[in-house]
């Protein structure tokens, strides 16, 4: 099921593997059937370490979703509950352990599974509430970091980005820490450690810390990494609010990727399947899981979208020509081995198929005229052009009743790109916002204030003009077939936060140090002692590899940056990529919104 | 050692052999006889209860707890309730099973640890009997009650009770029963006359053993495998049937009486297993090949069933019984020839410095089986408990091995290593008698630990620490772990001063990796010694250790910053609650304002918990800004209208102390939308309120209520850009087109003329649309024509602006039968491009 999670240059499959050795070891604790009542936010990142028939090889006969009331009948021994450590989470299950008493399954054995750590917290509102002795177990299912593809780690923490910045809450980087910690008990001591920015500090003071706290258990293993990046999220506050290009970034950006799958409007899926009741298809949205199992996506999710249409109908010509080979076939031997390779080149034709009418959804998207004009927008502030006063886009938009986590977008990306806005130009998008929108949005606004997102100019020099240049961030003749640079993916845009990756590995950050100076936070390097016997010896041209973790988010298009950086022929680096969360503009600047208007807080 | 198989005795193909561990240096007399005994396997402690010598009610009867050498190591009278069953955990706890069902645990020295109960019905129907287990799950606890109800307890140290099933038709206890794991669970199994039934957790189920002969009569005695693997059945006829998965064989013991004990006798990869049985002056082996062995005794005994043998306790020695291993066979089996023995043969002859050792050299080379023959001599080595062959086992192989040109040395040195080990733990003055099958059982499958555990259990700290080092054991999991009970039996010391036991403890631990001082500290706290905990804790590198105890010990401020220092937030809530509880709330929010970190968590945990709370905190803070967001967010809880606009006004005062004009004026512009809705809504029964000031105007708008609109467009200062969309696109909707000429007109237009072309066009209203044309601005005229369709006038103007991209955008959307078209938009580009 996770092949392709060991085809990469750090096998990812040996955290998985660890991870569900960790979940039978508890499913067997309980003895007996078991059902498992869920908290919906885990069942995806679950969806990456086990399915369910790993579940069902330990007796789980059924799941449920949690929520007030009584857990459904079914005849099992246990009730476990997999939940993340919170408070309302906690007053749901003590609702639903009172309703069980009682009746008829009241001799069930309750228990608790807190992913990714127990809280004391938690269990004290048990106690509380009567109820913590009701529960046989109650264990911590450490799960950190998850690996979401061959070259890809993600902790799935939605809201690490907000609670660093805006709510001074680190419970995050705690578990950043303790995850890299984990991680290195499996792929070794990773020596250096790089970082920019106040997280990435803290982060990498927990590590060294947790480290001596466990001095002595000397780790035998030969490290994997050669170097760890830590990098802040605030420290590149412009490239999530900017429209993703390539490919898998924008299948993000218009259907959203979760856990791996996106879910697409079904109508250019529903012809395919014949005979089957196609209204009900029509209803229901495709799900597709996109990772690098399938070796098509592989290939082109990280080509800008203006390269895919020519890599589609490439592979469409391999596809047919392979087909064809079947009027070559004349020998019995040539025909079992034409057979033989059948399976594989349906898989590939359907994998066409489907990535075809994905590409045409999105181009319909992305020839409209709306997508053309706020891309248009965007550039400019890019560039820096006409970034100090009300853009009359942004004020149409508003009047057009745009999505308002749309205009966020553009007015973040003005103010960071303007390294704040005056005061007359922010209290006129404000007044936009507070008009068009409701005033309850006063919070969110406040938010973003306090994030540097959407803020007042503070010094009359903006360095953002400076750090484009120096770090060249805007290419004029990006090369979106055969791209030369990183700013293939976003056309014309190179991302800052892969130019510092990029810029660490050669020549070093010393030469941009006045650079660093401008962008928020410390940056620092640290040494990690290796016990001897295990340092690296490299062969010739052998890369390096390293691990880039982004604290607070990474997008698709950074991701796709990356990846062509550890392609480079002359790169002599790969990097893996670890994150708190796979995010886009959309998704990040929803998650630093308050909604008081609605109720759930 | 030249009688080596004096000892051994045929059973069916293979030699059964006792071997002589200890001279007991314990002075029992016949204490053996009518006294609970335990001993534990690995060749763990033993405990007696001696009956009083005196029998008066006073007198109470004697705990006495010895080393397997009969080294007595405590003894003290049983002061508690009658004890019915007495066992050992893994860990070298004594187990003391009463008969009200509390069991009472005790460490090897004697003293009490800890208890618990079986349960509440055992306290009044007693418990007839008990049997301690040993499963992967751990150390676990089975007793039938006096109601016939069986209870189990998995594993002592992680205590859950477990009921079984009814067995029916039981009364008082069964004939024989016995505890057995399978798939995983703990299971009973018991005769009860001529049934067996199986207990789970869920279920009983009697047993039809096909492999039974009816005639065979009742069971009484029944006796599992270590390994859990086999099992005996043992029928008041005196037939003795052997199981695994099936039914192995049967044999007629011609005894009709049940044996006093009945244990397997097998090792792994056994040739012959076999079952021991003891009565009262005889110990039979009775193999599964039919055949038996006798042994007539003349002691009172107690077996002790082991993975790999079975020993015998008596009063003056204890042995181990065993099946010879093939490869001692081999060798020592009288007039071999195999390779080992003709190895053995060579070196002897060679110390002798006899020629003959050269041929039997040659013949074991010519035959190229001199490797194997080192092999078997290693191999055999293992297996001799005497060090003295073990000796001449290693020479012999070493000797071989210089006539060997690429052998592996690692299993020779590494039999080397395990033996000195094993040979200095078995010492009588240690005790310890283990089997090099049961060394790596222990040392390598369980944990690293458990052979130093052991010998710490004991306080034979010194050689632990050896053993350590000599086994190069990572200090992590070996000294240190030593160390760490050695510092705990120390600080128990009441002799000495704390100054001193910080120092020793110190001077001896240092920073010995892994070594947890707040575990120590935790220890000398509990005997009542705060301050050498404190000057303990003070080398703890560890914060999340230290906090715990630092709270226990009411150190709460400096608990907070430890939690702090640790990052780990779950442990600053801990400490944060606790002081909550602990502090009135003045003091605990100036704890709190010292720690910025800890206020941050608990102004979260406030903000999903005690909305309240979050209030006093700001304004303890004088923080006018989160306190007028805080009204803000509090009025959108609200329903009644007139508690939300006086939060309102309360956020507008807030924002005012923080010099946030802004904000305050914004809201002031809220309270007046919202009283504006609500008179609204009152007068002309309209539903604006909760509407943004937009849609309030675009509802306005669509219900004709234009001079409320245009109120609010002036009150609010709405932009006239976005006014102007809104009005344009409202009428539109209602599809009013002389009311949107006339509006066209009213003034220029703040958004250009498109949007009024692009409105008509979405209504499908070309002749509408076409009215806008002409207004439109030059730059936009271009999209203007092609909205209406209208190729030639975009071409034009295209043209005439001469812009290049333009003149593309039109091409693009001509037909190929525009040919006329096509041409002269494609001449006026190329004139543009020369230009």
């Amino acid at each position: 099921m996770a092949a392709h999670l060991s085809s990469g240059r750090v096998n990812l499959n040996i955290l998985r593997e660890a991870a569900r050795k960790e979940l039978r070891v508890f499913l067997d604790k309980c003895a007996g059937s078991k059902a498992i009542v869920w908290d919906e936010y885990l069942t995806g990142p679950f969806g990456l370490i086990a399915q369910y028939s790993l579940l069902k090889e330990h007796e789980v006969e059924k799941m449920f979703t949690l929520k007030s009331g009584r857990v459904p009948p079914a005849d099992v021994k246990n009730v476990i509950f997999f939940v993340r450590p919170r408070l309302e989470l906690m007053d749901i299950i003590v609702d639903n352990v009172f309703r069980s008493v009682g009746t008829l399954h009241s001799s069930r054995d309750f228990h608790i599974l807190f992913v990714p750590r127990r809280s004391l917290l938690c269990e004290q509102r048990l106690k509380e509430q009567g109820v913590l002795g009701s529960f046989v177990n109650i264990e911590e299912y450490i799960l950190d970091l998850i690996p979401c593809d061959s070259d890809l780690l993600s902790m799935e923490y939605e809201s690490a980005f907000r609670e660093c910045y805006l709510e001074n809450d680190q419970t995050s980087l705690y578990h950043t820490a303790k995850g890299l910690i984990n991680l290195q008990a499996l792929y070794g001591t990773i020596p250096q450690i790089y970082g920019k920015g106040e997280c990435a500090r803290h982060v990498a003071n927990m590590m060294l810390r947790m480290k001596r706290e466990f001095a002595g258990s000397q780790n035998q293993i030969l490290p994997v990494f050669d170097s760890l990046l830590l990098l802040d999220r605030n420290v590149d506050l412009l490239t999530p609010l900017a429209t993703q290009l390539t490919y898998e970034g924008l299948i993000d950006e218009i259907y959203g990727i979760t856990n791996g799958y996106v879910k697409l409007p079904p109508e250019k899926f529903a012809e395919k399947k014949q005979g089957e009741g196609s209204k009900d298809l029509l209803t229901e949205r495709k799900k597709l899981q996109l990772n690098s199992a399938e070796e098509l996506y592989a290939e082109i999710r990280d080509k800008n979208f203006n390269a895919v249409g020519a890599a589609l109908s490439k592979k469409a010509k391999i596809i047919s020509a392979a087909f064809e080979e079947r009027h070559n076939a004349k020998t019995v031997v040539e025909i079992k081995q034409f057979v033989s390779q059948l399976p594989h080149m349906q898989a590939a034709r359907s994998s066409l198929a489907n990535h075809t009418s994905i590409a045409e959804l999105i181009k319909e998207i992305t020839t409209s005229e709306a997508f053309f004009d706020n891309l248009t927008v965007e550039q400019e502030f890019m560039t820096g052009i006409d970034t100090d006063k009300v853009n009359t886009y942004i004020e149409d938009r508003i009047a057009q009743k745009e999505k308002l986590t749309k205009i966020l977008r553009l007015m973040c990306m003005q103010s960071v790109c303007n390294n704040g806005l005056k005061q007359k130009v922010l209290d006129y998008y404000k007044r936009e916002i507070f008009q068009a929108y409701g005033y309850e949005h006063m919070l969110t606004l406040n938010n973003l204030e306090k994030m540097g997102l959407f803020k007042p100019q503070t010094s009359s020099r903006n360095n953002y003009p400076t750090i484009r240049k120096t770090l060249k961030l805007w290419m004029e003749d990006a090369n979106e077939q055969n791209p030369n640079d990183i700013s293939y993916v976003y056309s014309g845009y190179a991302p800052l936060s892969i130019r510092l990756t990029q810029l660490l590995a050669r020549p070093g950050w010393r030469s941009i140090e006045e650079v660093l100076k401008m962008l928020p936070g410390p940056h620092f390097e640290e040494r990690q002692q290796l016990p001897g016997g295990l340092h690296k010896k490299r062969h010739q041209g052998e890369n390096r590899t390293t691990l880039v973790f982004f604290l607070g988010g990474v997008t698709y298009a950074e991701i796709a940056a990356l990846r062509f950086l550890s392609q480079m022929e002359d790169g002599g680096m790969e990097y893996v990529i670890a994150t708190t969360k796979l995010i886009n503009g959309t998704s990040w600047i929803g998650s630093l919104m308050d909604h008081p208007a609605s109720k759930a807080p | 050692m030249t009688f080596i198989t004096a000892n051994w005795n045929p059973l069916g193909d293979a030699f059964y052999r006792k071997t002589e561990l200890y001279d007991m240096c314990w002075d029992l007399k016949d204490a053996l006889r009518d006294c609970l005994v335990a001993a534990a396997p690995y060749g763990g402690p033993i405990a007696l209860l001696r009956k009083p010598l005196r029998c008066s009610p006073s007198s109470r009867p004697q705990l006495e707890i010895y080393s397997a050498s009969g080294f007595a190591i405590t003894s003290f009278p049983w002061k508690s309730g009658p004890l019915v069953h007495l066992g050992w955990t893994i860990t070298d706890e004594l187990l003391c099973i009463q008969e009200d069902g509390s069991v009472l645990i005790y460490d090897l020295f004697g003293s009490f640890k800890r208890h618990f109960s079986m349960g509440q019905e055992v306290v009044q129907n007693h418990v007839l009997e008990a049997k301690v287990f040993h499963s992967p799950f751990g150390t676990g606890v089975a007793i039938i009650s006096g109601s016939s109800h069986f209870t189990l307890a998995t594993n002592v140290d992680e205590l859950k009770l477990r009921r079984l099933p009814e067995v029916p038709g039981l009364q008082g206890k069964p004939l024989c029963w016995a505890v057995l794991v399978q798939d995983r669970q703990i299971k009973v199994l018991l005769s009860s006359g001529p049934e067996l039934y199986i207990l789970d957790d869920t279920s009983c189920s009697e047993v039809h053993p096909p492999w039974l002969s009816p005639q065979a009569g009742s069971i009484i005695h029944m006796s599992v495998s270590f390994s859990y693997k086999y099992l005996a059945l043992f029928t008041d006829t005196g037939h003795l049937t052997f199981y695994s998965q099936n039914k192995l064989s049967e044999i007629d013991t011609k005894r009709s009486t049940a044996p006093e004990q009945m244990v397997w006798c097998r090792r792994p990869n056994s040739q012959q297993p076999s079952v021991v049985l003891l009565w009262d002056r005889l110990l039979m082996v009775a193999g599964v090949c039919n055949d038996t062995i006798q042994f007539p005794i003349e002691d009172q005994c107690v077996l002790v069933g082991e993975m790999d043998g079975v020993r015998i306790l008596s009063t003056r020695s204890h042995e181990l019984l065993q099946e010879v291993p093939l490869v001692c066979q081999d060798i020592f089996k009288i007039a071999s020839m195999a390779p080992g023995a003709l190895l053995l043969e060579a070196h002897r002859e060679y110390e002798k410095s006899s020629q003959k050792a050269d041929e039997y050299l040659r013949e074991l080379k010519e035959q190229s089986m001199l490797e194997e023959a080192v092999k078997q001599c290693v191999g055999a080595a293992r297996y001799e408990y005497d060090p003295q062959t073990q000796k001449s086992l290693l020479r012999a192989a070493s000797f071989g091995k210089c006539f060997l040109a690429d052998f592996s040395a690692d299993p020779f040195v590494e039999t080397c290593r395990e033996l000195r080990v094993l040979n200095a733990v078995r010492v009588s003055s240690v005790g310890l008698p283990l089997t090099y099958p049961q060394y790596p059982r222990i040392f390598k499958h369980l944990t690293l630990q458990v052979l130093t555990d052991r010998l710490v259990y004991r306080q034979l700290y010194p050689l632990a620490i050896k053993v350590c080092h000599y086994l190069k054991i990572p200090d992590y999991h070996g000294v240190s772990r030593v160390l760490r009970h050695w510092a705990s039996c120390k600080v128990q010391q009441k002799d000495l001063s704390d100054e001193a036991i910080a120092k020793a403890v110190c001077a001896k631990v240092g920073d010995s990796p892994g070594f947890s001082y707040s575990h120590i500290a935790a220890k000398a706290y509990e005997c009542g010694r705060a301050e050498l905990a404190i000057k303990l804790l003070d080398f703890e590198a560890r914060s999340g250790e230290q906090v715990p105890l630092l709270l226990k010990m009411k150190r709460s401020h400096l608990a907070l910053s430890k939690a702090v220092e640790s990052g780990d937030t779950d442990l600053v809530y801990m400490v944060v609650t606790h002081l909550k509880n602990e502090m009135n709330r003045g003091d605990f929010f100036m704890t709190l304002r010292n720690q910025p970190v800890a206020l941050s968590l608990y102004k979260q945990f406030c903000k999903l918990q005690e909305q309240e709370t979050l209030k006093d905190l700001y304004n303890q803070d004088d923080d006018h800004q989160e306190l007028a967001n805080y009204y803000v967010a509090a009025s959108y809880r609200e329903k009644r209208m007139d508690i939300r606009l006086s939060l309102l006004q309360s956020a507008v005062d807030e924002y005012n102390k923080a010099k946030n004009d802004f904000a305050a004026k914004a809201t002031e512009d809220e309270m007046r939308l919202l009283r504006f809705q609500r008179k609204l809504d009152e007068d002309k029964a309209t539903e604006l309120l909760g509407l943004s000031l937009q849609a309030t105007m675009e509802a306005l708008l669509a219900l004709g209520f234009h001079k409320q609109a245009e109120q609010l467009y002036r009150d609010f200062k709405v932009p006239e850009k976005r006014y102007w969309w809104l009005k344009l696109k409202s009428l539109a909707k209602k599809e009013e087109w002389e009311e949107l000429e006339k509006f066209s007109k009213t003034k220029k237009s703040p958004i250009g003329y498109l949007p009024f072309v692009e409105v008509c066009m979405k209504r499908n209203n070309k002749y509408e649309a076409k009215k806008y044309v002409s207004r439109v601005m030059p730059e936009q005229k271009v999209r203007a024509h092609l909205a209406i369709s209208d190729l030639e006038g975009a071409a034009d103007a295209a043209i005439e602006r001469r812009n290049e991209s333009e003149i593309g955008i039109v091409l693009s959307r001509c037909a190929a039968s525009d040919h006329l078209l096509i041409e002269r938009l494609n001449r006026a580009r190329t004139s543009t491009v020369k230009k």
